[in-house]
């Protein structure tokens, strides 16, 4: 059922493809921390819930933002959490001199795109990821799973004791667990294969069937202490959540309703998914929390492939649900794109063109940071949460649209009541 | 849709006509996830699949649960990957010997809708989205001939049965063009246990064997223009061989 190659990718990632706590990401650059947090400085002081901890204050991310992310109109976002059926779109046009952004529903989707556009979702369901442990001393500690469980790996931060409730980079630091023990998670027995830092690797020998019951039964989606009432499973999953692969909910999808994936379809917009292994976007820890997101793996679909050479032979734009869908369409396009590809054609006026060779379908990891320097070679457009400068989020959006634009866009949103929560509206980026 | 290598659900998967489909699915080379409320008869059935070079995975959940959808969904997705069959086969009678619609305790009657309705309800909420953003699944409801006809004593199960295919016929007009085909299949009488509960004093030579009645409904599953969706399908009427 699993293959040795996916084992091998998994058992790989604390050695390998991460980057540690303490050492420079590799590839990472001023605008490069994407920790899907939500909050500026500013944020709690008139949300109520006090500032998101998965979010980093702006001011800690020093140097990648300019001196405008305390402008006063971010603060005035709201950060609660809207009704999936109710949230609103800021709708930004990119283009130069196009019309400033504007205010819509989310169920207006389907008129705001246009026929022969592709709208790309993941399917991802969240794991009930938090789970509560014991060191082979007896000492408790949580951990937080950041990837899909496979063929018994578990892949994770660890926390000391307590819960939620405490905001992550308050809480105690985890117990001392080496390489080789047997620690309890959720009532099971695991080796610890690899330690650094927070980061754990541990294997659950023998009965996989066994394993997951257990973590359905003790397990609880990951959530953060701006939150105070738990989080039941079901309300941490989209409307086409399959298999469990994600450590936080990819919440860009929460308004897609089927009126509204259906609706899209009737309006000659196709939709399809792929599965994309939303990490966590907090650790606790400063160091590991710069190098966020981790690598994570991806899964594209034949006919999602398909689906994207379609649209692009139809001149249709491809609408990413999510920052998780523009990583991985992103990353399978670079995987795909060979050092000189040209144009096909070598037609003079297609020569400013790149044109990509076809995406393939398959597994892969994203490793890839997008901020306002990268160049989408797929996705087109997206639908995003609301993020203010300072975020990470905001860097990749930039990557879309203009930064004045966003801040115009975040102005309109603070001045008609809009929430920045990740279960709170959205932003549409496309052009009109 | 061509079972082969898919993965498939099936509630109700100890015994019975649940226990039957989950073999044959798994002999036909679909990765199935057994679902029941207890573990141990369960395991005997996976183990049985296993020795014969099947992939069967044991879950246990009570379908009438709300809690336990979710769980009985990410265990499923975690163990065979993607649901692209779901089979809606456990069921409860009430009470039993079954009473008269007068006598019967309304919350008897809230339970077998939350076994034989809302649950299965719910379960596809979770599955039916996954299969339709991927353009393709099978959803099959267990009806009963009790579903049409008004048997005296069998109000609660009778009224559920009736719900469910109706609730199956909807879903499907609305999944209409998703590649997601909805059915609902009334097995005719089998010599099972529940029939055992419901009519003890029944001729059972006279019944059919589960594994007859599962072979044609996975026959059901493989033949698209013969079962198209929407469809409510009787077992006994359903020929091996396509017209």
């Amino acid at each position: 059922m699993i293959s040795t190659a996916v084992q091998r990718t998994a058992a790989s990632v604390i050695r390998d493809d991460a980057p540690l706590g303490g050492r420079a990401a590799p590839g990472a650059n001023s605008g490069g921390v994407e920790d899907r947090g939500r909050a500026a400085a500013g944020l709690g002081a008139n949300s109520g819930g006090g500032v998101e901890d998965r979010g980093r204050a702006a001011a800690g991310l020093g140097a990648n933002t300019a001196g405008s992310l305390q402008d006063s109109v971010h603060t005035a976002l709201r950060a609660d959490e809207v009704d999936r059926h109710a949230v609103r779109l800021v709708v930004v046009d990119p283009g130069h001199g196009a019309a400033p952004p504007s205010l819509d529903s989310f169920a207006a989707l389907p008129r705001l795109l246009r026929a022969g556009d592709l709208v790309v979702v993941n399917d991802a369901a969240t794991l009930p990821g938090s789970l509560f442990g014991r060191t082979a001393a007896g000492d408790p500690f949580e951990l937080r799973l950041s990837g899909p469980v496979e063929a018994g790996w578990l892949f994770g931060v660890l926390l000391g004791p307590g819960d939620y409730r405490t905001r992550t980079e308050h809480r105690a630091p985890p117990p001392r667990i080496t390489a080789g023990e047997r620690v309890t998670i959720a009532g099971v027995v695991a080796t610890v294969v690899g330690v650094v830092g927070r980061r754990i690797e541990l294997i659950v020998r023998g009965d996989g069937d066994a394993l997951w019951q257990a973590l359905y039964a003790a397990g609880a989606p990951v959530q953060y202490a701006h939150r105070s009432a738990p989080l039941p499973l079901w309300s941490v999953q989209t409307a086409y959540a399959g298999r469990p692969w994600a450590a936080e909910m990819p919440s860009a999808g929460r308004p897609l309703t089927w009126d509204v994936l259906l609706g899209l379809r009737r309006a000659g917009i196709a939709v399809a998914s792929l599965t994309h292994a939303a990490g966590l976007s907090s650790t606790g820890d400063d160091a590991l929390d710069r190098a966020l997101p981790w690598p994570e793996r991806y899964e594209i679909p034949r006919r999602t492939a398909d689906a994207v050479g379609e649209a692009r032979a139809r001149g249709g734009r491809v609408i990413a649900i999510g920052t998780t869908v523009v990583r991985a369409l992103e990353s399978a396009a670079l995987e795909a794109e060979l050092p000189g590809t040209v144009s096909a054609g070598g037609r003079a006026a297609d020569a400013h063109r790149v044109v990509l060779p076809a995406l393939s379908p398959g597994s892969g990891t994203a490793t890839l940071r997008i901020d306002g320097r990268y160049r989408p070679r797929v996705v087109a457009g997206l639908v995003s949460g609301l993020h203010v400068p300072g975020e990470s989020h905001f860097e990749l959006l930039s990557a879309f649209a203009p930064p004045d634009r966003l801040r115009s866009a975040i102005a309109l949103a603070a001045e008609h009541g809009l929430s920045s929560h990740e279960l709170g509206d959205a932003c549409l980026i496309v052009a009109a | 849709m061509k079972i082969q290598g898919q993965g498939a659900l099936v509630t109700g998967a100890s015994r019975g006509l649940g226990r039957a489909l989950a073999e044959q699915l798994a002999a036909r080379g679909a990765r199935v996830a057994l679902v029941a409320r207890e573990l141990g008869p369960l395991h005997d059935v996976v183990a049985g699949i296993r020795a014969r070079g099947g992939d069967a995975h044991a879950i246990a959940g009570d379908i009438a649960s709300k809690e336990a959808i979710h769980r009985i969904a990410g265990q499923a997705q975690g163990t065979v990957g993607e649901i692209a069959i779901a089979i809606h086969n456990a069921s409860t009678l009430g009470p039993t010997p079954l009473r008269l619609l007068l006598d019967t305790e309304c919350e008897d009657l809230a339970q077998v809708l939350e076994t034989n309705l809302i649950g299965p309800f719910r379960l596809t909420k979770v599955l039916a989205g996954a299969m339709a953003i991927r353009g393709a699944g099978v959803i099959v409801h267990v009806s009963s001939d009790a579903a049409i006809e008004p048997y005296p004593r069998w109000g609660a199960y009778g009224a559920s049965k009736a719900a469910q295919d109706h609730l199956s016929r909807i879903l499907a007009a609305e999944l209409d063009g998703t590649g997601v085909r909805v059915l609902a299949v009334d097995p005719g009488e089998m010599d099972t246990a529940m029939h055992a509960a419901a009519i003890p004093d029944a001729d059972r030579a006279a019944l059919q064997p589960p594994a007859q009645v599962a072979a044609r409904i996975v026959a059901m599953i493989e033949a698209e223009s013969r079962a198209p969706s929407g469809a409510r399908l009787v077992a006994s009427r359903w020929s091996e061989v396509a017209p």
